[in-house]
């Protein structure tokens, strides 16, 4: 019973922030294309990632937050228009306004959004990849999301890389644990038989009721792209994080453009203060 | 003043300037998001393209649908419809409108028939379709459709404007014809307003 | 205005003239950008104007993301990524006024304890001093509730964790939290007032800023020596001082500039580091995060609230001697304010007739030792509430309350100070020893 509860709120809210002494979760620190001050999105890498997004995600995860638009727009997986608005007849969309203001399906426009999740305990995928935070510490000092940062696709990317077999302490369990376990999902359920006596935990991870939805060679890439779960796996959290942060690109650029001008702002401050001041000080 | 004096003065000067037009280019460039801001996000300016289906409208009948918060007719017009607006296009210079009032092409253009409707897709003759604001020049009434009215086109309940089969205004208050938004067939079936 | 002798505005043109005497509006404005400022002022001088302008940052942006925004249970979370997704601009804008909170407290707490260490609170800038708390205490207020807004995760359970502390006050605590809530729980009665307030409390800090502002502007400004300057005349005054304009603020807009640097680089490169990821999650009653720990600027009073638990031998003290009325609960709740509370009384506790820490030997080292307290509070108070941790909250708790109430008092008798210098210009001078000082900063540097 206190398993199924625990697992429960696993579902309900998988916040990734673990504290569970001994074994952590571990988390891979991929090398994404949009890291760093000058990173953009890897345009392929996005088509890439909407594709497997579509075949395997949105069987029950939502992307809410998107609308078809915006696979077009620039910095994107920019797709020409006419994919997008091909992509978008794929789905069906409920409109208010039809049938005499009782409503009715219609095919999605360019303008509508992705569906919400058809299942209630898969959470919407939109803001995922900030939702969650893959990196911490040590000792809450925030030194490791200033060097990788938050690692929010990192974590994706290490869940759905990090189902592995249940470690034998809960292999024989009389009541066998609910969901799969997977040594990223640091949340979940977790079975005494697999603690040691202070309750740290013998293993890192814990289980999640998601079985493993991805695995080699499960979705195929017009481009030939390498579709090994590892590859797939980083290819659906960067089209997570732009999902997540769409304007990532603008905003380093105006980052950029901010800091430039305002660096030169300073410098000539500087000389026209030590100027201004240059008659007051003594020198005698 | 000895020269050197005047070459600090210039110098000091600049950097002054130099300052002073940096501050104001970096205030600029801070004001100008604030400003932008009020203008249509993405969100609505996806609407103002809507593409509409009109496969099942049969000629004689009439689609109403909503672009951009205003009703907008889109008529399938007969043969005889088309025929009998065209038999009008030469009393079109004393109509109480003569203008086009089309979007679609200059601005300058006279209200013929041909000059009120959009180029038919393939295999249509032209004419076939008129597209038009539900909305009556007059005060914003939304007319009535389908023959209503004394010219056969619609008629506007408020305040009696009549309009003909080319929606061009012949009785009534209304001062212009009804406009005719930015449309095209994209394809045999679909009609992209905006 | 009262204060040292200067040259006050004299309408030139016929229309100056006559705008005087109908609407003094220039002067005013002349007087207060021309008042003269201890020529001595330090870089630690400068957060003022960083406040004002970060002030100013936070009613722009605040009112331009108000409209887009909507307070409604439903509706909130979608129009923020509303702005954050279609609205022109809208990612910066609000990037700016999420990340402009923590400007505000960065500059507020370095403000804070500029004045605690040059004794810019003592006599008489009392006033000034308290003004500034309330402000403080206005920010608080107004930052607590602008993170409701966007409904996320955070917001809802983190309104749900703060209100509750009202609830802890003895008898009367679950009326005030009711009334706070508009309802028995967090929902859309108080997304909606505190949305109302959150615009409202920015206005009511400007005008306490502008209170703050005359108020030393009557005083004049306190400098790193501590010592007055002379108003025996106005020469003598001219050599202590220099105009507020252009002198100062040059000098305040190039630290301003410079912090811009830094501020935009956090908003460009790295806008949610200093968030939670919860608060990306909507707002679901069901599920509370796996840890509610607030924003970074409230941490040092989080962990005093925290640190108080029921084992403290003061808190058991309390509870037996009230006759259970202090539970350890409010006791927290108690600690929390007092903490804040004894900052405001700094004024009437620190006993010591010097009045900068410049000049006083052991002082220094109290200080500096209570700017760590305050750090090690900020980090604790995010760690969880257990070995060692619960420890070092306490003992750094225990510090807090033992600097203001014990150690400021006891060291204005104990202490024998330095002397400082008889007057401005003499310290303004000591830092530019003759000759070849034209490259050394342009300001003493302390």
């Amino acid at each position: 019973m206190f398993r199924k509860l625990t697992l429960a709120a696993a579902l309900t809210l998988a916040a990734p922030a673990a504290y569970a002494a001994g074994a952590e979760a571990h988390i891979e620190d991929f090398d994404f294309s949009f890291e760093g001050p000058f990173g953009s999105f890897d345009q392929m890498q996005l088509q890439r990632g909407l594709k497997v997004y579509t075949e395997v995600c949105a069987a029950c995860h939502g992307l809410e937050q998107v609308a078809f638009r915006n696979l077009s727009d620039p910095g994107g997986p920019s797709f020409p228009e006419d994919q997008m608005r091909a992509y978008a007849e794929f789905y069906e969309v409920w409109d208010p306004a039809l049938f005499d203001g009782e409503g009715d399906f219609r095919v999605a426009t360019p303008a509508d959004k992705f569906p919400a999740s058809s299942l209630s305990n898969a959470p919407d995928l939109s803001l995922m990849a900030k939702a969650r935070a893959g990196f911490h510490g040590p000792y809450g000092l925030g030194i490791n999301q200033l060097v990788k940062g938050m690692g929010g696709p990192e974590y994706i990317a290490s869940l759905l890389v990090s189902y592995e077999e249940e470690p034998e302490c809960a292999a024989n369990m009389e009541v066998p644990m609910d969901g799969f376990y997977n040594s990223a999902f640091p949340n979940g359920g977790y079975p005494d038989e697999c603690k040691y006596e202070d309750g740290s935990h013998k293993y890192p991870g814990s289980w999640i009721a998601m079985s493993q939805p991805l695995d080699d060679g499960w979705v195929e890439f017009d481009d030939g792209h390498a579709n090994d779960l590892h590859h797939m796996a980083e290819d659906v959290a960067a089209f997570l994080m732009w999902t997540a942060e769409p304007k990532l690109v603008a905003r380093k650029q105006a980052g950029l453009t901010g800091v430039l001008f305002l660096t030169l702002l300073s410098v000539l401050l500087y000389l026209t203060n030590k100027k201004i001041w240059a008659p007051h000080k003594r020198k005698d | 003043m000895s020269q050197a004096e005047d070459y600090q003065g210039t110098r000091r000067d600049f950097l002054y300037y130099a300052t002073a037009g940096t501050g104001a280019v970096v205030t600029g460039a801070a004001v100008w998001p604030l400003v932008n801001q009020m203008n249509p996000s993405a969100d609505v300016q996806a609407l103002a393209s809507i593409r509409v289906d009109v496969t099942d409208v049969a000629p004689g009948t009439q689609l109403t649908v909503l672009w951009q918060g205003k009703p907008v007719f889109i008529r399938h017009r007969t043969g005889e419809e088309i025929q009998s607006a065209q038999s009008e296009d030469d009393i079109v210079e004393t109509m109480p409108d003569p203008d086009a009032r089309n979007e679609n092409i200059n601005a300058a253009s006279l209200a013929t028939d041909e000059n009120r409707t959009i180029p038919s897709p393939e295999g249509e003759g032209a004419g076939a379709w008129i597209v038009q604001m539900g909305v009556c020049t007059h005060l914003g009434c939304v007319p009535l459709g389908d023959g209503a009215g004394d010219f056969g086109g619609w008629f506007c309940p408020c305040h009696g404007s009549h309009y003909d089969l080319s929606g061009r205004i012949r009785k009534g208050p209304a001062p212009r014809n009804l406009d005719i938004p930015p449309a095209t067939f994209v394809d045999g079936t679909t009609i992209e307003l905006g | 205005m009262a204060g040292i002798p200067h040259d006050h505005y004299e309408p030139k043109s016929d229309f100056e003239k006559g705008m005087q005497k109908r609407l003094p509006v220039i002067g005013l404005l002349y007087d207060t950008i021309m008042i003269p400022t201890p020529k001595n002022l330090n870089w630690m001088w400068i957060w003022g104007i960083v406040l004002t302008f970060t002030l100013a940052l936070q009613i722009i942006t605040g009112v331009v993301l108000v409209m887009h925004y909507t307070p409604h249970v439903d509706m909130a979370f979608n129009s923020i990524e509303h702005i954050m997704r279609d609205v022109n601009g809208g990612h910066m804008i609000r990037y700016f006024h999420m990340n402009g909170a923590s400007l505000f407290f960065f500059a507020v707490y370095l403000h804070i304890f500029r004045g605690l260490y040059y004794g810019s609170y003592k006599a008489p800038r009392e006033v000034t001093w308290i003004i500034g708390m309330l402000i403080y205490l206005l920010m608080m207020g107004t930052a607590f509730m602008g993170y409701v807004l966007p409904w996320g995760q955070m917001s809802f359970h983190g309104t749900a964790v703060i209100t509750g502390l009202f609830g802890a006050i003895p008898f009367i605590g679950d009326s005030i939290q009711t009334w706070l809530l508009g309802a028995s729980s967090v929902g859309q009665p108080a997304l909606n007032r505190f949305f109302s307030l959150h615009y409202l409390l920015p206005f009511l800090i400007a005008g306490l800023v502008i209170v703050h502002i005359w108020a030393f502007h009557t005083t004049g400004n306190n400098n790193p020596t501590g010592v007055e300057v002379r108003r025996t005349s106005k020469e003598d005054a001219a050599k202590d001082t220099l105009p507020f304009w252009p002198y100062f603020v040059i000098k305040d807009l190039f630290a301003l500039a410079i912090i811009l640097v830094l501020f935009m680089a956090v908003v460009g490169f790295m806008p949610n580091y200093l968030g939670h990821p919860d608060n990306y999650i909507p707002a679901n009653p069901l599920a509370t995060p796996a840890h509610i720990v607030p924003e970074w600027y409230f941490l040092p009073f989080y962990a005093i609230l925290r640190a108080f638990t029921a084992d403290v031998w003061v808190v058991m003290f309390a509870n037996w001697i009230s006759f259970g009325i202090i539970d350890a609960k409010f006791f927290g709740v108690l600690a929390m304010f007092g903490a804040i509370a004894v900052m405001a009384l700094a004024p009437w506790l620190d006993t010591s007739s010097v009045r900068s820490g410049r000049y006083r030997p052991m002082f220094k080292w109290w200080f500096w030792l209570l700017v760590v307290d305050f750090i090690v509070l900020m980090w604790v108070g995010a760690r969880p509430a257990e070995f060692p941790y619960d420890w070092i909250a306490l003992i750094a708790s225990t510090y807090w309350f033992a600097y203001f109430l014990v150690i400021l008092p006891l060291l204005g008798v104990i202490e024998k100070p330095d002397t400082p210098p008889a007057t401005i210009e003499e310290d303004f001078d000591s830092h530019y020893p003759a000759k070849a000082s034209g490259d050394a900063a342009a300001t003493p540097a302390e």
